[in-house]
């Protein structure tokens, strides 16, 4: 009887799933399209082209020289964000897993806090930083590489601690055991180990800095450090060519080229090394951090 | 491990300092530019970095400004739309989640795709999106003409705010839920159902108890970005009438020559969500004990 009454309670709860699907998936699919449409409505369809993803010279995504520019500045931040944020991450890790005594409840406080502060407290927070007290940092790039490395380095902490939990002393117990320097130990035991949790926090922070706006826009110097965010927060409300959907759906690509190739790696690695769970456990480890 | 402290702290000690560098002494400086004065002549804030003559007559009058003053309206509407913006997010959210716990077809691994696809769909996205759709000859507005609803959806309306942020927040609701609802022990719940409990009673007494601590973390985890929001107001209202708090440290920092007003405006909102977090880290310790996995 219960599996009766469960069974209907189900049946109507997979409309509601069905409805929240459809409602956040065809809005964003209607703009995709729309990046295909002829005229220069971004509501009304005039007809099928490649207008503005590519033949209008002047206007297209890749033609138009502010877009073209902001994908450049996109890209250059997240991967610059990556090589900063990866090494001290990954140490901040390792460090803040298994010190003792002094200090250490300002390390795992700081660690952490990052994660739960909404980001226009970290952007403003920097922007008077920057502006008023590290003179040095001009903003524009070199404080939004800053900004993003400051708020994307907790999620690389939380990623790789958990690996570390999951992975225990042992291994590197052994490898003393067998004759290894510490070093020896961390370097051909644990770090390899690691791996997966390196190639998620990658995955991560990229999708993560690729798609940020706070930040890198109250720390942006105008049009010279504008990144594909902040370029469609700036137009979407003035009277721009479908090439801004255009331009919105090319981010969207590649966040889902990152994680889908993130994803096929993260689960052959884990395959070739005889680790359970496959698809889902690398889908766990992706989604753990970005909620 | 053995003991090796040294080495262990030499691993920690780039990234802290990083961390004191460029997250704790922000909000140092956020302080002495909130505390400082303001330049007579240039009208610029002058920073104060001695916390011993920090000057708290600019807090008090935007203290008062915001009980009592022009601020006020900000500051209830900020508390009001992330209200109803939460609760819609959780009718939306827990039935969804809930199934998704609780439903072990063959769909599942698909459904669990379906609801994470939005959450890597860029934000700004969503709401150009939903910008192109709302606008006067967008096709939810053409569409609603149909029945007659002739509505300006795009130009301070309370409503589009307040749904545009439920639509852009509420996927990064399900995941907790779903976690938090996945990790109870449901044989509790068949336990209940056999001793007598009708379904309603099992819901009330036994997994509510259950989940609330997931069910308060998840909660606040959107309420603190939504509390700071700027943006989803700025791309679907554009207009004083809608604007919260967030708008307001956004143009006092960005827009206007009064950062001290800014710097202000973020102290409050960082006490005010500091208290929302203390709630978090005790629900997710809680749920922490809780669960024996």
């Amino acid at each position: 009887m219960i599996n009766r009454l469960r069974g209907r309670r189900t049946s109507a709860l997979v409309y509601v799933i069905w409805g929240y699907i459809i409602w956040s998936l065809v809005p964003v699919i209607i703009a995709v399209i729309y990046s295909f449409n002829d005229g220069r409505s971004r509501t009304v369809w005039q007809g099928f082209s490649f207008r503005w993803w590519w033949q209008d010279p002047n206007a297209s995504v890749f033609q138009s020289s502010e877009m073209r520019n902001a994908i450049i500045n996109s890209l250059v931040l997240a991967v610059a964000t990556l090589l900063v944020v990866t090494p001290l991450g990954v140490a901040l890790a390792i460090g803040a897993q298994r010190i003792s005594g002094r200090g250490t409840n300002v390390v795992q406080g700081l660690t952490s806090a990052p994660l739960i502060t909404p980001e226009i407290v970290v952007g403003a927070a920097l922007l008077i930083t920057f502006t008023r007290l590290f003179t040095a940092v001009p903003l524009g790039f070199t404080a939004q590489l800053l900004g993003n490395v400051t708020f994307s380095l907790s999620s690389v902490v939380v990623i790789v601690r958990a690996r570390l939990v999951s992975i225990g002393p042992s291994f590197e117990e052994a490898a003393r055991d067998l004759g290894a320097t510490r070093w020896q130990a961390l370097r051909f035991v644990l770090l390899p180990m690691l791996w997966p949790s390196v190639m998620a926090s990658l995955v991560v922070v990229f999708a993560t800095v690729i798609d940020d706006f706070i930040i890198t826009s109250f720390l942006s110097a105008g049009v010279s450090s504008e990144t594909v965010p902040l370029r469609i927060y700036s137009s979407v409300r003035g009277g721009a060519t479908p090439a801004l959907n255009a331009l919105a759906t090319l981010l969207v690509l590649t966040s889902f080229t990152v994680l889908i190739v993130g994803l096929f790696g993260l689960s052959t690695w884990r395959k070739r090394h005889g680790e359970r769970g496959g698809m889902r456990a690398a889908l766990a480890d992706v989604t753990r951090m970005s909620s | 491990m053995r003991r090796a402290p040294r080495l262990w702290t030499l691993f920690a000690l780039p990234g802290t300092t990083w961390l004191i560098a460029l997250f704790a002494i922000p909000f140092y400086a956020v302080a002495c530019v909130a505390f400082g004065t303001i330049d007579p002549i240039f009208r610029d804030a002058v920073p104060q970095w001695n916390p011993m003559s920090w000057d708290f007559t600019q807090a008090s009058q935007t203290l008062a400004s915001l009980t009592s003053g022009p601020l006020r309206g900000v500051a209830i509407r900020t508390v009001v739309y992330v209200f109803c913006a939460m609760v819609i997010s959780f009718t939306i959210g827990f039935p969804i989640a809930y199934f998704l716990a609780r439903h072990s077809g063959k769909r599942k691994l698909l459904f669990l795709a379906l609801i994470i696809v939005p959450f890597w769909v860029n934000y700004l996205m969503r709401m150009l999106a939903w910008v192109n759709l709302l606008s006067s000859d967008g096709l939810f507005t053409r569409f609603m003409r149909l029945f007659g609803v002739n509505y300006n959806w795009l130009d301070g309306s309370p409503i589009t705010v307040v749904l545009g942020l439920v639509y852009g927040y509420v996927p990064f609701l399900i995941l907790p839920l779903y976690a938090t609802l996945e990790r109870l022990d449901w044989r509790l719940i068949d336990a209940a159902r056999d001793l007598g409990a009708n379904s309603r009673q099992a819901f009330r007494l036994v997994t509510m108890p259950m989940s609330k601590a997931g069910l308060v973390a998840a909660g606040i985890l959107i309420a603190l970005p939504m509390f700071g929001d700027y943006y989803t107001n700025d791309l679907l209202s554009r207009s004083p009438s809608t604007e919260m708090l967030g708008n307001q440290i956004d143009f006092f920092l960005n827009a206007s020559s009064q950062p001290q007003n800014g710097a202000l405006l973020v102290i409050v909102l960082s006490i005010f969500l500091l208290v929302l977090m203390s709630f978090y880290l005790r629900s997710t310790r809680q749920q922490a004990r809780q669960t024996t996995r």
